[in-house]
């Protein structure tokens, strides 16, 4: 039991995919205009992380190696069109502003280098809580992110479109549109991020990485 | 005429990084040096134009006459897998050098997910197969201006003295951000 919760802290705190490892940045940015599309792609990516984790780690001496790579990208797609035609049905507005992203889960980089790192190595129950617990961090992120978007560039907290929980500009605060348009999405993350490395800074951990994939491969080659 | 308007539009006005954030994986990851960004631009335009077109041809001639249309996702992401690895082992046997300098790029590539939201957006705009296959080059081409872009200015960035904690993932991030101001301005010609 001890080593589920460590995967949930692992997820959430200590290797959180956004802010520390700087995974699926696509969606990170693309959805995050307002806190509820952020929970509702979190959430959407977290249904479809844990039941890949799931499948994968119960077929993981079955899948040649290989193979491993389409096997485990049809694995996942067949779960987002699932959950695709869930929130079509069940969330048609949320469907309706995440749009084309929905689709686009099946190539976040978190899901897939879960499966290939994690789920394809360790037992079921222990993938199913480190789908858990990235897909939270993921969550966590998404939702701070929206919501100091939605606060800043639309002055209104928790907004769902026609209403919303407190609504700044009554209080005749004029909204920064700039954050809620696209180079806004690049502004809140960096210095997100950069306050996180201060943070962390504070208690010696490091700062987060810059993913530098050819780099990386170069000096494997040496 | 209509067509270079889609092709305008997709490589400017709706920059595929900066404006619908697509494929940041590879901007953020393969921009420290204009020669890798290069490189791995050319590649990604040989492969997002010809996955849209074999999309596109795929999603009219077999998809819609069976009525399939709702395993696009599935479909797709299957076809650019197996087109990446069809393309680096043609390259491997018929064009040593250029898969030389393109073939690292080339596993990174599946993953893009430029790749499947290009496909994915021709089928959403009802597109016919030319062009899909224009707003696929434009998408492309698009990504290419900007990964080099960006390159370039991080090769600068590297001699500036940044803030401790702004180092690395925080100024590039902020440097895209400009960018995407500066993309706005595009906006205007169509």
């Amino acid at each position: 039991m001890n080593k589920c919760v460590e995967r949930l802290y692992n997820g959430i705190i200590k290797e959180n995919p956004t802010l520390i490892l700087t995974l699926g940045m696509c969606p990170t940015l693309a959805v995050t205009t307002s806190a509820i599309n952020g929970i509702g792609m979190g959430l959407s990516s977290t249904v479809v992380l844990v039941m890949s984790n799931l499948l994968i780690s119960l077929l993981r001496k079955v899948i040649p190696d290989g193979v491993r790579m389409p096997a485990f990208i049809v694995i996942v797609a067949s779960f987002v069109t699932m959950v695709q035609f869930l929130m079509q049905g069940y969330l048609p507005d949320l469907y309706e502003s995440l749009g084309i992203y929905i689709p686009l889960i099946v190539v976040n980089c978190i899901i897939l280098g879960r499966a290939e790192s994690y789920a394809s190595k360790n037992s079921a129950i222990l993938s199913i809580f480190d789908g858990l617990g990235m897909g939270l961090g993921f969550t966590a992120a998404l939702t701070v992110l929206g919501f100091l978007r939605e606060l800043i560039g639309g002055g209104t907290i928790l907004s769902t479109g026609a209403s919303s929980l407190v609504d700044l500009t009554e209080f005749g605060y004029t909204p920064a549109s700039i954050f809620i348009l696209a180079p806004g999405a690049f502004f809140v993350l960096g210095i997100l991020i950069a306050v996180m490395n201060k943070v962390k800074k504070a208690h010696g951990m490091k700062p987060a990485e810059v993913p530098d994939y050819i780099g990386d491969e170069e000096e494997k080659e040496k | 005429m209509n067509l270079l308007i889609i092709g305008i539009a997709a490589a400017l006005v709706n920059n595929v990084v900066l404006s619908q954030f697509l494929g940041l994986c590879p901007f953020l990851g393969v921009s420290k040096k204009i020669n890798t960004a290069a490189g791995m631009g050319g590649a990604v335009i040989g492969v997002i134009t010809v996955a849209s077109a074999i999309c596109s041809l795929i999603y009219d001639f077999i998809l819609t006459p069976f009525e399939l249309t709702y395993l696009n996702t599935i479909v797709f992401i299957v076809v650019i897998a197996s087109l990446v690895q069809f393309v680096e082992m043609f390259l491997k046997k018929c064009m040593p050098p250029l898969y030389e300098a393109l073939g690292v790029y080339l596993p990174l590539i599946t993953t893009n997910c430029a790749v499947l939201g290009v496909a994915l957006t021709n089928v959403q705009n009802s597109y016919n197969f030319i062009e899909a296959v224009v707003c696929g080059l434009g998408t492309a081409i698009g990504f290419m201006i900007a990964i080099v872009i960006l390159a370039g200015i991080r090769e600068r960035i590297e001699d500036n003295d940044v803030p401790e904690s702004f180092k690395g993932m925080p100024i590039v991030l902020l440097t895209a951000g400009l960018m995407s101001i500066a993309f706005f301005g595009f906006s205007g010609i169509l």
